[in-house]
């Protein structure tokens, strides 16, 4: 990797969020990669959102109640 | 209504009739579709569910987005091309009708930040907590994340106007590409980006705020992160 392909701190957090929703394109990608693997301060903040997203999605683990169960049943079965 | 949609359905999948959209030399068979679609939906009760909860706060009203949207699927399922994506399918119906017909019938605001939220704009929850001195003794911004209860989260996300909480629910909690959200919401790529920068930053403003509050930030991080 050329100094040229380098990124700092600043352009990392600037393109994180897009980077981590898999939003940018391969070069940047690439670029990004490379800095986290070097850089423990952008590491971490790209640790600490991908685990606040974790138990973001944690959110939408949820056990439907009876009584819908019931409900989709009695429209599943007129289909 | 869903009998009348359960009608069409049955009559657009008899035999002899058109199958377009569906996997080439498959054969049609309502029996097959009936039992691949009973056996999708208790598949996947749970995460509808979850996801209807989170987009409307309502479990009376979660349960009727899910039921409406499994009778939109049943009407539609001649359309899906790959039955292998049923559940990414089911769920893009799913936000659409919560998106469209459903809050547009029942007109509720879309709801915006408020002036402070919307300036907020660049909020770190990270930036508020990261030590770097500590980079090898400690990790406070982990150790935040750990102490956060579902409940705190729940409360943050359900603060945010609905067009915002939309977003992060779509991209966040369903893996949704920005053009997707796009596609969904019918507003541009750079909107979804935008908004969801906003709700972000607004959620992280509201999860300090209630770390702050029960005390889960100490009195040296809270000071130091306000002179961020």
């Amino acid at each position: 990797m050329t100094e040229r392909d380098r990124i700092d701190c600043e352009e990392v957090v600037a393109h994180l969020l897009d980077y981590l929703d898999g939003e940018i394109d391969a070069e940047k990608r690439v670029q990004i990669d490379r800095h986290l693997e070097e850089c423990r301060g952008c590491y971490s903040r790209a640790e600490f959102e991908r685990e606040l997203r974790r138990r973001l999605r944690e959110l939408g683990k949820e056990s439907a109640p009876e009584t819908l169960r019931r409900r989709l049943k009695a429209l599943l079965d007129e289909f | 209504m869903w009998r009348a949609v359960a009608l069409e359905r049955s009559r657009a999948s008899a035999p002899g009739l058109d199958s377009a959209g569906r996997t080439a030399g498959f054969p049609v068979n309502p029996a097959d579709d009936r039992a691949f679609f009973c056996g999708e939906i208790g598949r996947l009760t749970n995460r509808l569910y979850g996801t209807a909860l989170r987009l409307t706060r309502n479990t009376a009203q979660a349960e009727d987005l899910v039921s409406e949207t499994v009778v939109k699927a049943w009407a539609s399922l001649g359309q899906l091309t790959d039955r292998a994506c049923f559940e990414k399918w089911i769920l893009r119906i799913l936000a659409n009708t919560f998106i469209s017909g459903w809050r547009r019938a029942r007109e509720e605001p879309v709801g915006t930040l408020t002036e402070e939220e919307d300036e907020e704009d660049g909020f770190s929850l990270f930036d508020r907590l990261h030590q770097p001195f500590l980079l090898w003794w400690g990790n406070p911004e982990q150790e935040l994340i750990n102490k956060l209860l579902r409940e705190d989260l729940d409360r943050a996300l359900n603060a945010l106007p609905d067009c915002y909480r939309t977003v992060v629910v779509l991209v966040d909690m369903e893996g949704y590409s920005y053009a997707e959200v796009a596609s969904v919401l019918e507003v541009p790529v750079g909107t979804v980006r935008s908004r969801l920068n906003r709700a972000r930053a607004s959620l992280q403003r509201a999860l300090w705020n209630q770390a702050r509050a029960a005390g889960l930030v100490d009195t040296g991080q809270e000071q130091e992160g306000e002179r961020r």
